[in-house]
């Protein structure tokens, strides 16, 4: 088990469009080499909070609130040029589409080494070398070659370990890897995951992990963070989760891919009853709308999160009412 | 194939947002005026042109009946420009109606078919796009003496590989939407097709490409007055930029005048263009 | 480097076509144009009776089935041999490579002016998209597109010339001064400098929108998100990673212009008395030298396709994806 110090922690972080909130009150720590799965539906804003972290957040979209706290310091607030020197050096960050994600007129060498001559001074030969153990790292082979290749010459599970060893180049303390493999073939999908995890325990790397992959989470994760329409719904470390979920989205989630194999499958997380839109600007819960269980009390103000046990947390009003159900009923949900 | 799909999908208009920019209003406003002076001209300015009504090289402003002042010759300069009008907007609008016919005819022919058709009609406009422009014109020139038509068909046919690309791209793009699959599958002629389905579709983009080009022709045309290539009987803003290049540097008003007038029209047709990009094509965010 | 050599190669053989279609064009005008290469050597050498003229057009072929005088033609056209000029009773050839060399200077120094401004502008216009800068510069670039390029040269005769005295007015060299060496090359660069501005100013124009929109798209993409992401500073992103990107488009369309920048030099020409091809296309027109202006016309698009060819190399060495 990790140690528990934080790596990185986001308190009550709001992101949002003018005229939209997407990210509305975060709250989330990550420890020293732990490895965090966030997961939710799609435009739930996972990609929104991970931008947010680094603030490379897409034209418009703002930090409206909180804060994110890495070694003391507000990522959130701290000077441009203060902050370039966390990214890339101690937080990474890899993106879901390797097709798009580098630059297609520079040789991939040249783009990892741009990382390292970022945060350090070595000399020209120094660094090449080091690109070339990077390269060797993620298991490219022949990497003095194809340090001088161009992107169009990989294929796209080839180009996220490029992405990778970019990531990894000086030794981050924190990756945040945004859907790594969700453009990719399932059976490279695997390889990434096993390399990724791979190079968590080699380097002691945390690692917050935006999926919608929930074998890849049950197989890998420590923890496990829902998210519900810009809100934690729930989080857990990862065994109680996949035994005794509490949130009835969290039920839902795990029911609707339960019958698959866990190993690495692509449930999009999409088979519960509704869509996220359907509960946009509603007063209280937004999954009651969806709810089987919802009540009145569900309609009032947006439930906070409470703890279940000592580290799992919950934000449903119904939380006891439901387990008392399922467990009367004698259904465990698997 | 759902239903949805088989809508055709008509670009809706977002007019109103465009309307209250101040810069689209005073360009149609400009525009319209241009119009109304071509087509009023002798009751806005009665005097002939071409005769000697006044003094030689009267500055603006100097003389209340020659407003914007007289050249070497006497001649009314602000009469010039209203009249000059004329000649500028006709050839302009012709030029750019050829040049839209022949490239939408070569564009929407190579794109919708494909294939040989396509590689020779891209050739073609190849072809006119690489020789110089100006030098074509000149040279179709040479084939008769000067009148509007012919500068007209000259600078249509030096100008239409614009529009062939931008048809082009749009009916190639078009032929694999699922409203014209659907026709297809109906079994439809193939000229219902391209003229019922396809150029409805396409309008909107030709349309600002017609804008472009009656902007080119008025910029053709009074390069072709200006060389002294056109009509010698007729008043155009060119003609008159060139025939005060001999005092350039000292009444350079004769010049300048005529000059503004150009770039004035020139500018509000382009403003009109640009805003006309973001009305009619959804597709276009930037800016 | 093979690559490219293959890529330029590629290039040259596919303009073959072009030229022949340039070709057949320029044979159709020949034909529409009133008289014949026979009427104007008879119109040189003052009259000439029917039987005379019918003999000649028998000995230039003239009276050949038209498809044997377009083979003739081409024949003629790709051994370099254009036809006589009437007006300078020289070889078309030669008059025409006289002149030809100042009007590609202008055309050049021109396209690389308006190149270099044209993308630092719409750079800057990017830098600033939707503030007051940008739409300084956009209702300025949106002026110099609308303004006819011989107007603009007249204009700034009028203030850099006329008023300021900075430069000179018109012509290619000072007159009578016989310089030498580096003064000679300043002198011919002082002289240079305002026909370039005036021709260079509407594409310079369209290069700032175009470069606008480009660096707008590609500073929109992921790998300037992954770039970020890397701590690499602004600037750094702004140059390596973006405007190198937005380059490729920019240089591509560039390309396209090429036909337009040659005719608007003979268009400037004029305004500047520059000793290049706009003075002679005007003279051979007057003098109905129809020989002369196809020859013009031909000689012109090789070198539109010639400069084509250098533009494909440079794309080549920004866009490693299409060495391949
Ligand atoms: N310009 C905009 N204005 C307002 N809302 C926007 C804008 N752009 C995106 N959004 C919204 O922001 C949300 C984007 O969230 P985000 O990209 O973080 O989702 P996600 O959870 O990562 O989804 P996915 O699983 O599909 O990656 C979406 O709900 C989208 O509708
Ligand atoms: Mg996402």
């Amino acid at each position: 088990m990790a140690k528990k110090v934080p790596v990185l922690e986001l308190l009550n972080l709001r992101v949002g469009f003018p005229g939209a909130e997407i990210v509305k009150g975060i709250n989330l720590e990550i420890h020293e080499g732990e490895k965090v799965a966030l997961v939710g539906e799609s435009g739930c804003g996972k990609s929104l909070t991970a931008f947010s972290i680094l603030r490379l957040l897409p034209n418009g979209a703002a930090i409206n609130g909180g804060q994110v706290i890495y070694d003391g310091l507000d990522l959130a607030t701290l000077p441009a040029w203060q902050l370039r020197r966390i990214r890339g050096k101690g937080i990474a960050l890899i993106l879901q589409e390797p097709m798009t994600s580098l630059n297609p007129v520079l040789p991939i060498g040249l783009q990892i080494a741009e990382n390292i001559r970022a945060h350090e001074t070595m000399s020209r030969k120094a660094v090449n070398e080091r690109v070339i153990e990077l390269l060797d790292l993620v298991g490219i082979a022949n990497p003095r070659e194809r340090a001088r290749m161009y992107p169009h010459n990989f294929s796209g599970g080839m180009r996220q370990r490029v992405m990778i060893a970019m990531a990894i180049a000086c030794n981050p303390r924190l990756l945040i890897a945004d859907e790594p493999t969700t453009a990719l073939d399932v059976t490279i999908q695997a390889q990434v995951m096993d390399l990724l995890e791979d190079l968590c325990s080699k380097l002691n790397m945390a690692m917050l992990l935006i999926t919608h992959d929930l074998g890849a989470v049950a197989q890998w994760a420590d923890r496990v963070a829902v998210m519900y329409a810009g809100r934690i719904a729930e989080m857990a470390p990862i065994r109680p989760f996949f035994t005794g979920p509490r949130h009835p989205y969290s039920q839902g989630l795990l029911n609707s891919s339960v019958e698959d194999d866990w190993h690495y499958t692509d449930t999009r997380l999409t088979e519960i009853k509704g869509t996220v839109a359907s509960s946009a600007g509603e007063k209280g819960c937004a999954f009651a709308p969806r709810c089987p269980f919802a009540a009145a009390e569900c309609r009032g103000a947006p439930p906070p999160l409470e703890e279940v046990r000592k580290g799992w947390l919950a934000a449903c009003y119904r939380r006891e009412a439901i387990q008392a159900l399922q467990e009367g009923a004698a259904h465990v949900p698997a | 194939m759902t239903d949805a799909t088989l809508v055709k999908p008509h670009r809706r208009l977002r007019l109103p947002k465009s309307l209250k920019d101040p810069l689209f209003v005073l360009a149609v406003l400009v525009f319209t005026a241009v119009i109304f002076m071509a087509i009023f001209a002798d009751v806005i300015a009665p005097t002939d042109p071409q005769d000697m009504v006044n003094m030689p090289f009267l500055w603006p402003f100097q003389d209340s009946f020659s407003p914007l002042g007289t050249d070497q010759l006497g001649r009314d300069l602000y009469s010039g420009i209203v009249h000059g009008s004329r000649s500028t907007l006709a050839v302009g609008f012709s030029a750019a109606i050829f040049g839209l016919i022949i490239g939408t005819a070569v564009g929407a022919t190579g794109g919708y078919f494909g294939g040989w058709i396509d590689t020779l009609l891209m050739r073609l406009t190849e072809i006119f796009q690489t020789m110089p422009t100006m030098l074509l014109i000149i040279v179709l020139l040479a084939i008769g003496d000067p009148s509007i038509p012919l500068i007209a068909v000259a600078i249509g046919l030096a100008a239409w590989p614009m529009i062939a690309r931008l048809a082009r791209a749009e009916f190639k793009a078009l032929r694999e939407a699922d409203f014209v699959m659907a026709a297809k599958s109906l079994g439809y002629p193939t000229s219902r097709i391209i003229l019922r389905e396809i150029l409805p579709n396409a309008l909107p983009t030709l349309v600002v490409g017609a804008s472009v080009l009656v902007a080119n022709g008025i910029l053709l045309e009074s390069a072709v007055s200006f060389l002294n290539l056109g009509d010698p009987n007729v008043v155009s803003w060119g003609s008159l930029i060139g025939n005060g290049r001999t005092q350039i540097r000292s009444e350079w008003y004769l010049s300048a005048l005529p000059g503004l007038a150009t770039v004035l029209t020139v500018l509000s047709l382009n403003i009109i263009g640009d805003r006309l990009t973001d009305i009619l094509n959804p597709r276009s965010k930037v800016r | 480097m093979r690559a490219i050599g293959k890529v330029i190669l590629r290039t040259l053989l596919q303009a073959i076509p072009t030229m022949l279609g340039i070709v057949l064009i320029s044979f159709i005008l020949l034909h529409l144009m009133p008289g014949d290469a026979v009427d104007a050597i008879a119109g040189m050498s003052g009259s000439a009776s029917q039987e005379t003229m019918h003999a000649m057009r028998e000995a230039y072929g003239l009276n050949d089935n038209i498809v044997v005088q377009f083979w003739n033609y081409i024949t003629g056209v790709f051994s370099l041999n254009f036809g006589q000029s009437i007006n300078y009773s020289a070889p078309v050839l030669d008059v025409i490579m006289e002149r030809l060399p100042a009007t590609l200077i202008l055309m050049l120094s021109a396209f690389v002016l308006a190149l270099m401004t044209g993308i630092l502008v719409g750079w800057g216009m990017a830098v600033f998209a939707g503030k007051w800068p940008d739409r300084l510069l956009t209702s300025g670039s949106l002026l110099f597109y609308s303004a006819p390029n011989f107007w603009v040269g007249l204009m700034i005769i009028v203030v850099f010339s006329a008023k300021l005295r900075w430069f000179p007015s018109g012509g290619a060299e000072s007159i009578g001064a016989s310089l030498e060496g580096w003064a000679w090359f300043l002198d011919r660069l002082h002289h240079l400098v305002l026909p370039s501005v005036a021709l260079a100013a509407f594409f310079m124009a369209i290069y700032a929108r175009l470069t606008r929109a480009a660096m707008l798209e590609v500073l929109r993409q992921d790998y300037i998100r992954t770039a970020a992401a890397k701590g690499i500073h602004p600037v750094v992103i702004q140059f390596r990673h973006g405007l190198r990107n937005a380059l490729i488009p920019v240089t591509t369309v560039a390309g396209l212009h090429l036909g337009n920048l040659l005719g608007g030099a003979v268009v400037v020409e004029t305004v500047f008395n520059w000793p290049g091809l706009g003075r002679l296309t005007m003279s051979a027109l007057a003098a109905r030298d129809n020989q002369v202006l196809l020859g013009i016309l031909l000689l012109s698009s090789v070198a539109v396709i010639v400069t084509n060819v250098v533009i494909d190399w440079l794309i080549t060495l920004l866009d490693p994806r299409i060495r391949a």
